[in-house]
């Protein structure tokens, strides 16, 4: 049997670290797993560290808060209260009679090997981040298309811009940090398009004051934008993306608040469009695990969690994007409070007055995404135009035509039975990429907002990720425990 | 309108006998709880199998449905992924090819197809197979549907034939005058009809208590784990062990698992199959997932490195004697039953469908439904 942990906290962004760090400061014997070689997460994402250069930070923000839980998480490590297990993807969660998490642990592309198959931990802290919410648009699968969050990821993980002349479109200011942080790296951006009006995402005092840090980020990307003298275009929207072998252009147009264009196509000559229209919170284990969910303000689906950061499920707390997108200091004040609700659960001693003052700031937080989401949503309409040829689903080829017959012929009329009948979401990403697209669609059609019930189906997964089967053939022999969804989920 | 017939459930034995009724001049309508095919029917492997089924009713049950898939259904066989690829039956030692052999021979018998093949023949039809494996025989009327398309076109033909197909609609009770039933309670309203058709597939227990009647139909769940596409042609046939057989026949409630491998149309391979009596119970059993896993293995050593992308559950509505219940019951007239099918219910739609139908109209059928006969349960078997 493998040696049972206090907790295991599951990813080491800017939530899991700061979770990680606080619950073995505790005195809890904790477990971090990430996928990635090195800690950071997306927000904090860097170069190799073994050749790191000092530009390596430019364009974090909070890179001290980073470099202050890295420094605590090697000093823990070297304590022995935290056992690191980087490039550990977890593909299952299992519960056992007496209520212990056993997680499965698979390799990534970090890693050629795991050094644990599975740990065994009395709580579990999961921090699984998000990923780029993505909208289909016709000529969205040609090369030189990919996701804001992408482009990010190449420059600061591997100083790599993925083009030359760039369009960076969709909404909300994530945009403004991949596009000057292109601009920085010596790309052309030809234009950032937000789909939204001017400014919104600063205008909502109530919002914009309980996160003051917010309005000095704002400021420095409004310096950045103009000393690179980017076009920041609002109400447009990437109407098409054109190219024979990988991307030549796009059309360009301006659009009304439910995504109908008022004014002509433009055409805009580029090499790569990053695209973002939010992030989709990583759920598959709460999922797995059946914690409850709810819709959030941006429309993703999020877990239901309590002010201490508690789940519906006894024992399972969740922190950051997974409880509701809302950056990297959120998910850092509920990291820190996940670990300390969980440490007084357990009782170990707790600072009330710490306690009282993360929640504050969690509070605070949340209602700054709150008007964030409310700010830069998803145009209502952004599916109505959509030629029959758009691709929805990439993995299975699936289009926005193969979705409507499959409604209109066969009684597909919500999200699930979509999957079914027309495939999106059976392919290699499991639905990661296309599943809110085609929840969102099934709800358009229906003339009704989606629900976490269509939302749901397309969010779980019953592994994680795909993993080798003679990993799966490793458990025979083993006792159970997660919970499936409703219905199969058949070929 | 008053409807003919009320079937309720929209799963694939719904859908089929909705079709066939339509096609017999019967006004339709189907009430489903639920979405299109959104019970058992989404939760198998499309099966279409006369090889792993001994002499018997059954048998006879899966020969006919044989005809009707490649005759009466033929045309819309594209619209579902038919695909008649033949099943291949392996044993791993001498007395397994012995009793393999056994079997054959009884099914020739009955009318089956079914050719016994040598060690040696095995990788001709399987190239990946495992080397180490005894003999086996070949079925080529084994063949593979996708069930959750063959539901919803199936529902469509009848739509176009006028029938009315209400889902998200519950049935909560039955119409009755004195004891005849004549119609069905819903939420939405009651919904008249000369006769209403139990197809609720697994739940079908549940809607008969409603008319006062009990039918035993329990849940026997079964997981298949799903790869990543691969090649076409990686694995040609359904793949399966002998003992698969004995385990589909056995009334055990621990945990059986067999080897049934085949590829799809979408490129994945499937893995099944595993059997226990857990009531509705929809945790992951890893004992279960990892015995498929390592059991396929065993048959192609190949699949070692390939990663299943899913894996998902479903619940076989089975009855004592594993035989489905099919006609029309003198508990309670004008009520009909089509369910119980546990594993084989996607096999044995099209038959099942096209003989309520007939027998609806008070037609001779083409197969006796006798065995069927919903009240043949003895006293200690009923719920």
């Amino acid at each position: 049997m493998p040696p049972v942990h206090d907790v295991a906290v599951v990813g080491a962004g800017p939530a899991g670290l700061a979770a990680a760090v606080e619950a073995a400061a505790s005195g809890l014997a904790v477990a971090l797993v990430d996928t990635a070689a090195q800690p950071g997460g997306q927000y904090w994402r860097h170069y190799d560290e073994t050749h790191a250069r000092p530009a390596d930070r430019a364009g974090h923000h909070g890179w001290r808060t980073f470099t202050a839980l890295r420094e605590r998480l090697d000093a823990l490590r070297a304590a022995g209260r935290i056992r690191y297990l980087p490039g550990h993807q977890v593909w299952l969660v299992t519960r056992s009679a007496d209520g212990e998490f056993d997680l499965r642990l698979t390799a990534t592309t970090a890693t050629a090997s795991v050094a644990a198959r599975s740990i065994v931990a009395r709580a579990l802290i999961l921090c699984p981040g998000g990923h780029d919410r993505q909208l289909p648009v016709p000529g969205w699968e040609l090369p030189g298309v990919l996701t804001a969050g992408g482009v990010q990821a190449l420059l600061t993980g591997h100083r790599t811009p993925a083009g030359r002349r760039a369009v960076v479109a969709g909404t909300g200011p994530f945009l403004l940090s991949v596009a000057t942080g292109l601009a920085e790296a010596g790309v052309t951006v030809a234009a950032v398009a937000e789909a939204n009006g001017v400014g919104g995402w600063l205008r909502d005092p109530l919002g914009a004051l309980s996160a003051p840090g917010k309005g000095v980020e704002a400021a420095r990307y409004a310096a950045l934008m103009a000393r690179h003298r980017i076009p920041y275009r609002t109400r447009t929207v990437v109407r098409e993306i054109l190219g024979r072998d990988r991307v030549e252009a796009v059309r360009l147009a301006r659009v009304d608040r439910d995504g109908r264009a008022t004014g002509p196509d433009e055409e805009v000559a580029v090499d790569l469009v990053a695209l973002g229209w939010g992030f989709t919170p990583a759920l598959e284990l709460p999922l797995m695990l059946g914690a409850a969910t709810a819709r959030d303000v941006d429309g993703s689906l999020v877990v239901v969690a309590d002010d201490l950061q508690r789940s519906s499920v006894d024992g399972l707390y969740v922190a950051g994007e997974a409880t509701g997108v809302g950056g990297a200091a959120l998910a850092v004040a509920e990291g820190r409070l996940a670990a300390l609700a969980l440490a007084a659960d357990r009782g170990r001693p707790a600072d009330p007055a710490r306690t009282r003052r993360l929640r504050g700031r969690v509070r605070r937080g949340r209602r700054f995404a709150a008007a964030m989401h409310r700010a830069c949503p998803a145009p209502p309409g952004w599916s109505d135009r959509l030629p029959d040829t758009t691709v929805v689903c990439r993995c299975e080829e699936v289009s926005y035509g193969d979705l409507r017959r499959a409604y209109d012929d066969l009684g597909a009329t919500d999200a699930r039975t979509l999957k079914m009948l027309a495939r999106p979401g059976m392919g290699w990403c499991q639905g990661r990429v296309c599943g809110y697209a085609t929840a969102a669609i099934a709800a358009r059609w229906g003339g009704r907002a989606t629900t976490v019930d269509d939302l749901r189906p397309l969010a779980t997964r019953s592994l994680a990720v795909p993993v080798p089967l003679e990993e799966i053939a490793a458990l025979a022999g083993e006792p159970a425990g997660a919970t499936e969804e409703e219905g199969g989920d058949g070929e | 309108m008053t409807a003919d017939l009320v079937v309720v459930g929209a799963g694939v034995v719904g859908a089929a006998s909705a079709y066939f009724a339509t096609l017999a001049g019967l006004r339709v309508v189907v009430v489903e709880r639920g979405a299109v095919a959104g019970g058992t029917s989404s939760a198998g492997e499309g099966n279409v199998l006369v090889s792993d089924k001994e002499a018997g009713p059954e048998l006879d049950l899966a020969l006919y449905s044989q005809r009707v898939w490649r005759e009466d259904l033929a045309e819309h066989g594209d619209r579902w992924e038919f695909e008649s690829k033949g099943g291949l039956v392996v044993a791993a030692s001498a007395e397994g090819v012995a009793s393999l052999r056994e079997l054959t021979a009884h099914q020739r018998a009955c009318g089956v197809d079914a050719r016994d093949l040598g060690h040696a023949e095995l990788r001709d039809y399987e190239p990946h197979l495992s080397p180490h494996l005894a003999g086996g025989a070949f079925y080529p009327q084994d063949a593979q549907v996708q069930p959750m398309l063959v539901a919803a076109h199936l529902l469509r033909l009848a739509r176009e034939r006028g029938a009315q197909v209400r889902t998200h609609t519950e049935v909560t009770g039955f119409l009755r005058a004195g004891a005849r039933v004549t119609g069905v309670r819903t939420p939405a309203g009651d919904v008249p009809a000369g006769a209403v058709l139990n197809a609720a597939g697994t739940w079908a227990g549940d809607v008969a208590g409603l008319a006062g009647v009990r039918v035993p139909v329990l849940p026997r769940r079964g997981f298949i784990l799903v790869t990543q596409p691969m090649p076409p042609g990686t694995i040609r046939h359904k793949v399966y062990a002998a003992e698969y057989v004995g385990d589909v026949a056995s009334s055990d409630a621990a945990l059986q698992t067999s080897p049934v491998v085949e590829g799809t149309a979408a490129g994945t391979i499937l893995i099944g199959a595993s059997r226990e009596r857990v009531g509705f119970d929809r945790t992951v059993s890893t004992a279960a997932i990892g015995a498929l896993a390592a059991r396929a293995i065993a048959l192609f050593p190949m699949l070692r490195t390939v990663r299943a992308m899913r894996t998902y559950l479903g619940f076989r509505p089975y009855c004592p004697d594993h035989l489905p219940v099919i006609g029309p019951d003198a508990r309670a007239p004008g009520l009909w039953h089509a369910c119980g099918h546990e594993g084989a219910g996607v096999g044995l739609s099209a038959g099942t469908g096209k003989l309520v139908a007939q027998a609806l109209v008070g037609g001779r059928t083409d197969l006796d439904l006798a065995p069927f006969a919903p009240e043949r349960f003895a006293e200690e078997d009923l719920p």
